[in-house]
């Protein structure tokens, strides 16, 4: 069952690198977020209930409903337009993604180590590499952001592959999910939407050293 | 005390933000200022004394914590100055006092830290706190600066957070999941190699970004650029200092596995990169501010290359943080005044210093020969000790290429400081020229005379600190 969830999860992953419009962005993460919580309550059997309630906070509550609905808040508020405009186009994205996920495949299959689950090491960090793509070839700030809640997701996945007997981690990982990303999505976009016109990487290259 | 020392400063800045009141302003800064100062004095009475499980008042933090100390009382100082010039409203204020609070102590506790999970809370905080500093004047440059800099923080963050996991995985064998820096130690010969490599590419990348190295150096650049001399000071100085913390720390671990020799290359090659990058950038720079920040990096990679080296780099490399610290700062706190009279960060608008505050100009003249490691620098001393190391590392070849970039880093510095201080300004009207005080300058030389004084006569206390700091290393 935790397989198929997985390869789910995976799959959206090549989803998200075809997909042109924003909406279908935020959809995808809430979707993810929805993946994640069943991964979890499967995988964490004898858990507490305080650490239950953690992780769906932050899974269903956090991930698959408040930032997509702000996410899409910030969308209207600001206007943005609602192309994803990569720098790449569709076709050459999917090579790429399939490209990380072969070789994370590779890499974790010449690891022998009895403590690690090859799958979720193979999808957490697939996920990673991703998200870092996105952010790399996308043009507008808030696909980065986006990029960003992707390698979030790789990391959840990696400490659930990690954290099976550390609980402490994993609330770890939570803390640093509802730091970092409320800190950046909340403040800061609004503020680069007031001010700047189109919210566009190219219109933050003002900062020189001469 | 470490309880103590906490929340009296997250209460302290919590009081700071609510408050709008000059004098209880004042007042709640003083009072957190002896608290700091109360808790460094403390700490030297308790080496090696652990409180709340996750503090250890061990030799490196304690040396950290005074440095620290040292440099939160004239960043107070000028922030309040600063504050003041600017007919800053009460509300940013708050919002500014608060922030360098909170920053201040999450830096010292991140510094005591004995618990890695434990440093890296602290350092996602310091994030938080530096990226209301930095967007101090929120104008469309600083906003660009500030979500540049969280941006790439955050990242980080998730890679030491990465790095942290896989340090649990390479522990899998030692049959104990206890991620202090003394468990790892004990348990280093038990540690998975491939484990822990990963862990520490990522450990110390994501530092990188605190540090102010190759990969990760470039938001530091920015943040210092963008936030108020004197919290750039402290951006620039012990927040990289952390960053150093973080990355030693679990240098020390991995030192004493059969990985010494790869994380002695990885480390190596991160610095001499920087040297290079920094070499670069400051022939190009015309930013008064991001030439001081390059700088901060040239002497961040000297510091990684003294610890690659090993034997005699190791003390080299703690002596040059402290002195570095000591140094940068002052010449960051000199900045505001500079700015005050020229009204410009750009080198092109800025001349003939010398002729409008003469004593503003001796301390960045003093500062210059300090940050260049002319003698009688402390840095000079700690320097030739990293050249001493790395000629007895048999790394000669690398040597010869460090000494060639610092001698295009002190032309490139020194032909930039030269125009600030002789060569007149285009079009500067004289007129309005602002008079400063010279008390103002006071704290910079205290700041740099103390790094001479550390540098070429240590007391034995502090020559002390060092040695139990790298106790741990092998030799």
């Amino acid at each position: 069952m935790i397989d198929v969830l997985l390869i789910t999860f995976l799959i959206t992953l090549f989803y998200m690198a075809i997909a042109n419009r924003m909406l279908t962005y935020i959809r995808v993460l809430a979707f993810q977020g929805v993946l994640l919580f069943v991964v979890v309550f499967i995988q964490l059997k004898e858990v507490s209930t305080i650490n239950l309630v953690l992780i769906m906070l932050e899974t269903i509550i956090f991930k698959s409903i408040a930032v997509p609905m702000f996410l899409a808040y910030v969308l209207k508020r600001n206007k943005i337009t609602r192309e994803a405009e990569p720098y790449l186009p569709n076709f050459v994205s999917l090579l790429i993604t399939t490209f990380i996920v072969v070789v994370t495949i590779l890499l974790s299959n010449s690891i022998k180590d009895t403590h690690l689950d090859k799958i979720f090491f193979v999808v957490a960090l697939s996920t990673l590499f991703f998200g870092l793509y996105i952010i790399a070839s996308r043009r507008k700030i808030i696909t980065h952001v986006m990029g960003y809640l992707v390698i979030e997701n790789g990391v959840f996945v990696l400490s659930l592959a990690v954290g099976n007997e550390m609980p402490m981690l994993v609330n770890l990982g939570i803390m640093l999910d509802i730091f970092a990303s409320v800190l950046i999505l909340g403040i800061f976009l609004n503020k680069i939407g007031d001010v700047f016109k189109d919210i566009d990487v190219s219109s933050l290259t003002n900062l020189k050293d001469y | 005390m470490t309880l103590i020392y906490l929340i009296a400063g997250f209460s302290i800045a919590t009081g700071l933000f609510l408050n709008r009141n000059r004098a209880i302003n004042n007042s709640l800064l003083v009072v957190f200022l002896l608290f700091q100062v109360a808790f460094s004095v403390y700490s030297c009475y308790h080496k090696n004394v652990t409180e709340l499980e996750y503090f250890t008042f061990d030799s490196l933090g304690i040396l950290l914590l005074l440095t620290i100390s040292v440099i939160a009382i004239p960043s107070v100082i000028h922030s309040k100055i600063y504050i003041v010039k600017h007919n800053e409203s009460a509300q940013s204020r708050a919002i500014y006092f608060a922030a360098l609070v909170v920053l201040i102590t999450s830096i010292g506790a991140a510094y005591l830290a004995n618990h890695i999970a434990v440093t890296w809370i602290f350092t996602e905080l310091t994030t938080l706190s530096a990226s209301a500093l930095i967007y101090h004047h929120r104008n469309k440059l600083a906003l660009e600066g500030t979500w540049k800099y969280v941006f790439i923080c955050a990242i980080s963050i998730t890679f030491v957070f990465i790095g942290i996991l896989f340090l649990s995985l390479s522990l899998g064998n030692a049959g104990s999941e206890d991620l202090t820096f003394a468990n790892l130690r004990a348990n280093s010969a038990l540690l998975n190699p491939f484990w822990l490599r990963l862990a520490f590419l990522f450990i110390f990348t994501g530092f990188t970004a605190k540090l102010g190295l190759v990969p990760m150096f470039t938001a530091g650049i920015d943040a210092k650029d963008l936030a108020p001399g004197p919290a750039g000071a402290l951006l620039a100085t012990v927040l990289m200092n952390l960053g150093f913390v973080g990355i030693f720390r679990m240098y020390i671990v991995i030192a004493n596995t059969p990985l010494h020799h790869w994380a002695n290359l990885v480390v190596g090659s991160a610095a001499f990169l920087s040297l290079f990058v920094a070499t670069v950038y400051m022939i190009r720079v015309k930013n008064i501010k991001r030439m001081l920040a390059y700088s901060g990096i040239e002497h961040m990679g000297l510091v990684m290359l003294g610890v690659a080296a090993g034997g005699v780099g190791y003390y080299a490399a703690i002596l040059h943080v402290v002195l570095h610290a000591l140094v940068k700062s002052s010449l960051f706190f000199q900045y505001n005044q500079l700015h005050r009279v020229f009204q410009n960060k750009s080198i092109y608008y800025v001349g003939n210093y010398f002729k409008y505050n003469p004593t503003g100009a001796m301390v960045l003249l003093l500062g210059f020969i300090s940050a260049t490691a002319m003698p009688p620098s402390g840095l000079f001393v700690s320097e030739f000790l990293i050249f001493r190391a790395l000629f007895e590392a048999h790394y000669i070849f690398i040597l010869i290429l460090v000494l060639l970039l610092l001698t295009m880093i002190i032309w490139a510095f020194g032909k930039n400081i030269f125009k600030i201080l002789f060569i007149p300004a285009v079009d500067f009207n004289e007129s309005n020229v602002p008079k400063i005080s010279p008390w103002e300058s006071v704290s910079q030389f205290i700041l740099l005379g103390g790094a001479v004084y550390l540098g070429l006569n240590p007391p034995a206390e502090f020559v002390q600190l060092i040695n139990d700091s790298i106790s741990l290393l092998p030799q």
